[in-house]
């Protein structure tokens, strides 16, 4: 497995510093790994979530917010292929329309939990007066349990798309600057940054240019796990009732729908759940997939 | 070692004054008045101004500030919103379902996981390893609710062995109680028991190949001795480690269990109390838990040194 070179991080200062080894081997690898039964499976599962989600309008749904009282219940008829729940709307519908909010809500609070978490990573990183601070805040937000932050979040400020991507990403946040604190940490004593401090480099440069291409791979790495554990928590928080309203579909409020009817109509709550399980496990068998290629150290340990 | 157990105490206290800040910021500072959520819809100008006048909220912030810490500090939280009692009190009254739930996660984690770990370890790249490892990818990507559901239609619904949802205190003996806890325990250890084998399987993998074990085999110890003696000892504390740090994972999840088996304690004062905005309860609920987490993992730290010696402080 662990084959691949480990992470160059020493270089000469021209070169520009990039972590990752080159990318056509990391093709390569990824394709190798493909060709294990499970991340085959995994993959494909995946692919059909992003296409299911995506093509939602053209793939037989209806408006998944429509109330039909006249078809509450309602079993898998031609009309409606997984039945309606306790207002008529159509099951199958507002499956697709939710793997829409999961990947948005999963795609979002990565995306800007590494935005911000890497500012801040490389503020607390490189200026040690500063460090002090920023870290004690993070131990501080790191402290309170995530989804009980995430809560206290939401229902202070309502449950709509943004309020709860706010409330996912602001625990992640803690965990992104850990992760690239340590790596300029242990980047700025290497000679070839020691090398460019002493040709006079200009701090931006020396950041962008020699420190920060070093966080790209674990980054990545990161952002798979951020991907999964968001998509998790947006459905925990909905399916608490402190998260998404219905009338914007998710998994989460799907199965909190659905529970007091659990006895009657079990798949109001296990389709969704099966969806979400399905996205989850192939999320992470490919994030577990992407570490093994873009972090051979970290593989090791875990 | 007392001296250490003082000091690490003494450094708990910043990350503590830490979480009580962010708390109270973020119950403070984000939109949305307090006063008016008390009020309700259809309050007057005037009537904000009155409960605005008596929760203190007319003062400046940090005033607001220092009296919730003098208040926190004589182990007051306050009143709830809700059932105007105090919370401290209301707390009290549910944290026996809470308590019950966890430890049983936490004995049963203990005594599947490690175990699935060594074997994971010893059959390290045949089918038995792959099988565990396979369960542990399950038990950590099938969130606690589904499982939840799943354990509630098959073992409840379809087989009729366990009361669907619902609990007993053991004061009304202990059969009925630990029937209600058995698919709770079950749900909520998913999780758990895939992080802790997991680490369980690095660890004496890595332990394995050290040389003091290569010793044990050359003079001749069994295998067995090996493992349990020699690995699963200089294994324990990545694996301490991770069950101190899984509890915030298992707050987590009790919050979510305890909503999805109708369980009378603490998650479910969370989830009741978002509902109804109640945040008297909710800050006191997250500095609680909060606080329990801080504690667990200084209570893992000072385990270190009963599991490896060469660790003094």
């Amino acid at each position: 497995m662990n084959t691949n070179p480990v992470l160059p991080m020493a270089q000469g200062s021209e070169v520009p510093a990039s972590a990752a080894p080159p990318a056509a081997t990391l093709g390569r690898q990824l394709l190798k790994a493909l060709k294990s039964p499970p991340v085959m499976v995994a993959f494909i599962v995946f692919s059909i979530v992003i296409v299911l989600s995506v093509l939602a309008p053209v793939l037989g749904t209806v408006d998944p917010v429509a109330i039909n009282p006249g078809k509450r219940f309602a079993g898998i008829t031609e009309d409606h292929w997984l039945g309606t729940d306790a207002f008529g709307r159509d099951t199958y519908s507002r499956l697709l329309y939710g793997a829409r909010v999961s990947l948005i809500v999963g795609l979002g609070a990565m995306i800007i939990s590494i935005a911000i978490g890497l500012v801040i990573g490389v503020v607390s990183g490189y200026f040690r007066t500063a460090d002090v601070i920023i870290m004690r805040v993070m131990d501080g937000i790191m402290a309170i349990p995530s989804i009980l932050l995430a809560i206290a979040l939401v229902s202070l400020t309502g449950g709509t798309l943004a309020t709860v991507l706010v409330a996912i990403t602001v625990p992640e946040i803690p965990r992104v600057v850990r992760l690239v604190r340590g790596v300029i940490l242990s980047v700025r004593s290497e000679p070839y940054v020691e090398a460019a401090v002493s040709l006079g480099t200009r701090i931006h440069r020396l950041l962008m240019r020699h420190m920060v291409p070093n966080t790209v791979a674990p980054l990545i790495v990161q952002g798979s796990f951020i991907f999964a554990s968001a998509i998790l928590t947006e459905a925990t928080l909905s399916f608490l009732g402190a998260g998404l309203p219905s009338e914007i579909p998710s998994w989460g409020n799907m199965m909190a729908d659905g529970r007091m009817y659990f006895q009657l109509k079990p798949g109001l709550v296990l389709y969704p759940g099966i969806m979400l399980s399905l996205t989850l496990l192939s999320v992470n068998i490919l994030g577990d997939v992407l570490r093994d290629v873009l972090d051979p150290k970290m593989a090791r340990k875990g | 070692m007392l001296a250490y157990i003082v000091r690490r105490l003494m450094a708990t206290v910043p990350v503590m004054v830490m979480v009580a800040l962010v708390v109270f910021a973020i119950l403070r500072l984000t939109p949305g008045d307090p006063a008016a959520i008390l009020a309700g819809d259809d309050a007057t100008g005037e009537q904000l101004e009155r409960i605005r006048k008596s929760m203190g909220l007319d003062q400046p912030i940090l005033t607001q500030f220092g009296v919730w810490v003098g208040h926190l500090l004589q182990g007051d939280l306050g009143v709830s919103l809700l059932s105007s009692k105090p919370v401290v009190e209301l707390i009290g009254s549910r944290v026996g379902p809470t308590l019950a739930l966890a430890t049983s996660t936490i004995v049963l984690t203990v005594l599947l996981a490690v175990p699935l770990g060594v074997i994971a370890a010893r059959n390290r790249g045949k089918w038995l390893d792959r099988l565990v490892m396979a369960i542990s990818v399950f038990g950590f990507s099938v969130p606690t609710f589904v499982i939840g559901y799943l354990l509630i239609l098959l073992l409840s619904l379809k087989l009729g062995w366990f009361p669907v949802q619902g609990y007993k205190p053991m004061a009304d003996g202990f059969v009925p109680f630990a029937q209600r806890l058995v698919l709770p325990t079950l749900a909520l250890s998913g999780v758990y028991i895939a992080l802790v084998a997991r680490i369980t399987r690095s660890s004496i993998v890595e332990v394995m190949g050290e040389d003091f074990i290569r010793t044990a085999r050359a003079k001749g110890a069994k295998e067995r001795a090996i493992l349990l003696r020699h690995a699963l000892r200089n294994a324990a504390v990545p694996i301490v480690t991770i069950i101190g740090i899984g509890v915030a994972s298992l707050i987590t999840g009790v919050v979510v269990t305890e909503s999805v088996f109708n369980l009378p304690g603490l998650g479910r004062l969370v989830v009741e109390a978002v509902l109804a905005r109640d945040y008297p309860v909710i800050q006191g609920l997250i500095l609680l838990f909060s606080f329990t987490y801080i504690l667990i993992n200084l209570v893992v730290d000072v385990l270190y040194t009963v599991f490896d010696p060469r660790i003094r402080y």
